[in-house]
């Protein structure tokens, strides 16, 4: 599975139990618009460590948190390139 | 002669010997200004009665909870704080632990929210109001956390524990806005919230059900100059395009640990605010400021003598001042401070060079964005699953909420049926007994735990 699908498919599980109105993962949508809050978010970033094995956001002392699920997934994209 | 910046005894007083002509209190529904409050009431005819007495506060929206803690504080004898996930279904226990005699609220309380002859009051909106003198009280404020069990643990300030941290003429200016990402029904929010009112400035509140966007949004709106939160807030914040349209000149992290990645990365967003860190916890108050940018903090703030004396005795950091609180209400005999004086944090700390370091909490305590989790309240509820032998809940690093809650599981049968269904049915157990932040991020089944000598499980330490 890409690192895109991966990223799509846990967010989409976790989701799932949101109670709020779902809107369709496109690129430009803020990420806390999602349906996911900032624990979710966190729950993701840790599910994802254990899929993908890695963690882009401890491995850099600055990092601008991602915005959009764009710039989210492409984060992950570029700390796979860069393994 | 000039009036001292916090001359008073109580809230209501402080502020009267101040210029509150354009001092505001602005919720997501609505606004108040101070200098209305001061000559008006939100519980109307109604105050009176709440004279002596001592007071739950239950509010869905914070700035309700501000305007009453204004009028109650030197009125009340003791008023009991709500965070907001306390509910109505808690409160006969709170009632009962805190010899509560009256319930101050922003809505309807149940029927079965408490006993009868309890006075329910339900605030409303600040209107003119006229009250005869009375005499004044010192105010016993009692805050919550959460504890071992479900049931919180209650810890009594007063106004001077809880301002002592807070400097004569610090922030004078009335253009100052401030704004938390906390919410002031606990320690860390409440500080903001008494620093707005003893400064000269305003203050803008979350609103109950307003997305961190929208809080962001109104925050940049009112141009907020001081704004404070954990390095999770924070962290969410900067996931909002809001983040963009604030400029505050002042940012104060507290309530976790404050990494160098954090602090670097407010650094660069924001270069040109001040940035601190401030290490406080509701039993000890603010213990110290540290403003060079560094996370960690300089040894040489131990040793010494002052308003805030610290000391670290098995790794662990201790606290003495006139900040901490005074007692516990629930249980008077569970230890606050040693025979000396100090507290315990609990927070392990390592010299490393000429500065200390957090490295976590030494009795296993989880903090997730800011809030506790005791891995004994998770394990029990997991330990309910019939399939569970037993269990060992642990803290995960998250660069989100600085930790997660992660648990190890040990089946009573080593490889069973549907090992993947258990662990959905344990998540659901969770689900249903915890808040969101107690519920396992993650579930591992292991083949052993280990058992220390005394029987307890043996916990990593830190």
């Amino acid at each position: 599975m890409s690192v895109r699908a991966t990223v799509i498919s846990q967010l989409e599980e976790i989701r799932q139990g949101s109670k709020k109105a779902l809107l369709p993962l496109t690129d430009d949508l803020v990420l806390l618009d999602s349906g996911l809050d900032s624990l979710q978010i966190a729950i993701l970033v840790t599910r994802l460590e254990d899929t993908l094995g890695f963690d882009p956001f401890t491995e850099s002392d600055i990092t601008i948190p991602p915005v959009t699920l764009g710039d989210f997934i492409g984060l992950y994209e570029h700390a796979a390139q860069s393994r | 002669m000039s009036t001292p910046p916090n001359h008073g005894r109580f809230l209501w007083e402080i502020l009267s010997n101040k210029d509150c002509s354009s001092r505001f209190l602005w919720g997501s529904d609505g606004q108040v200004a101070i200098g209305d409050l001061l000559q008006g009431s939100c519980l109307g005819d109604r105050r009176q009665e709440l004279t002596g007495r001592s007071v739950l506060l239950s509010t869905h929206d914070q700035l309700a909870a501000a305007v009453v803690l204004i009028e109650l504080d030197g009125i009340a004898s003791r008023i009991v704080i709500c965070p907001p996930d306390i509910t109505a279904e808690h409160f006969p226990a709170l009632i009962e632990k805190s010899g509560a005699d009256a319930v101050v609220s922003d809505y309807e309380l149940p029927d079965h929210a408490c006993r009868h002859g309890v006075l329910r009051i339900v605030a409303g909106t600040v209107s003119p109001a006229w009250f005869q003198p009375v005499e004044h009280r010192a105010t016993e404020w009692v805050l919550l956390t959460s504890g071992t069990t479900s049931a919180p643990k209650m810890i009594v300030h007063n106004l001077a524990s809880l301002i002592a941290p807070i400097g004569a003429g610090t922030n004078p200016g009335s253009d100052v806005v401030w704004g938390t990402f906390y919410d002031i029904r606990r320690y860390g929010g409440l500080q903001i919230f008494l620093r707005a009112l003893l400064g000269n400035g305003s203050m803008v509140f979350c609103g109950a059900s307003e997305s961190p966007t929208d809080h962001l949004a109104r925050l940049a709106g009112r141009g907020v100059t001081h704004l404070s939160g954990t390095p999770s807030h924070w962290r969410r914040a900067l996931m909002s395009p809001e983040a963009q349209r604030i400029s505050p000149p002042y940012i104060r992290l507290s309530g976790e640990i404050a990494d160098q990645a954090i602090l670097n990365t407010l650094h660069a967003f924001y270069p040109n605010a001040a940035i601190s860190h401030a290490f406080a916890s509701t039993e000890a108050g603010v213990a110290f400021e540290v403003k060079d940018g560094l996370a960690g903090f300089p040894a040489s703030l131990l040793g010494r003598h002052g308003d805030v004396e610290l000391k670290v005795i098995d790794d662990s950091l201790r606290i003495r001042s006139g900040r901490i609180a005074s007692r516990y209400l629930d249980n008077p005999s569970r230890v606050l401070a040693d025979e000396d004086g100090f507290v315990d944090t609990g927070d392990i700390v390592e010299l490393c060079g000429d500065r200390y370091y957090f490295l976590g909490r030494g009795n296993g305590v989880i903090n997730v964005g800011g809030l506790k989790v005791y891995p004994e309240e998770v394990e029990a509820v997991i330990n309910r699953h019939p399939a569970v032998r037993m269990s060992m809940v642990r803290s995960r690093r998250n660069p989100i909420t600085g930790s997660l809650v992660s648990a190890d599981v040990l089946l009573k049968e080593s490889e069973p049926d549907g090992a993947a269904t258990i662990r959905i049915e344990i998540l659901e157990i969770c689900r249903q007994s915890l808040p969101p932040h107690k519920v396992p991020a993650t579930v591992r089944y292991v083949s052993s735990l280990d058992v220390a000598a005394a029987g307890k499980l043996a916990r990593p330490r830190a």
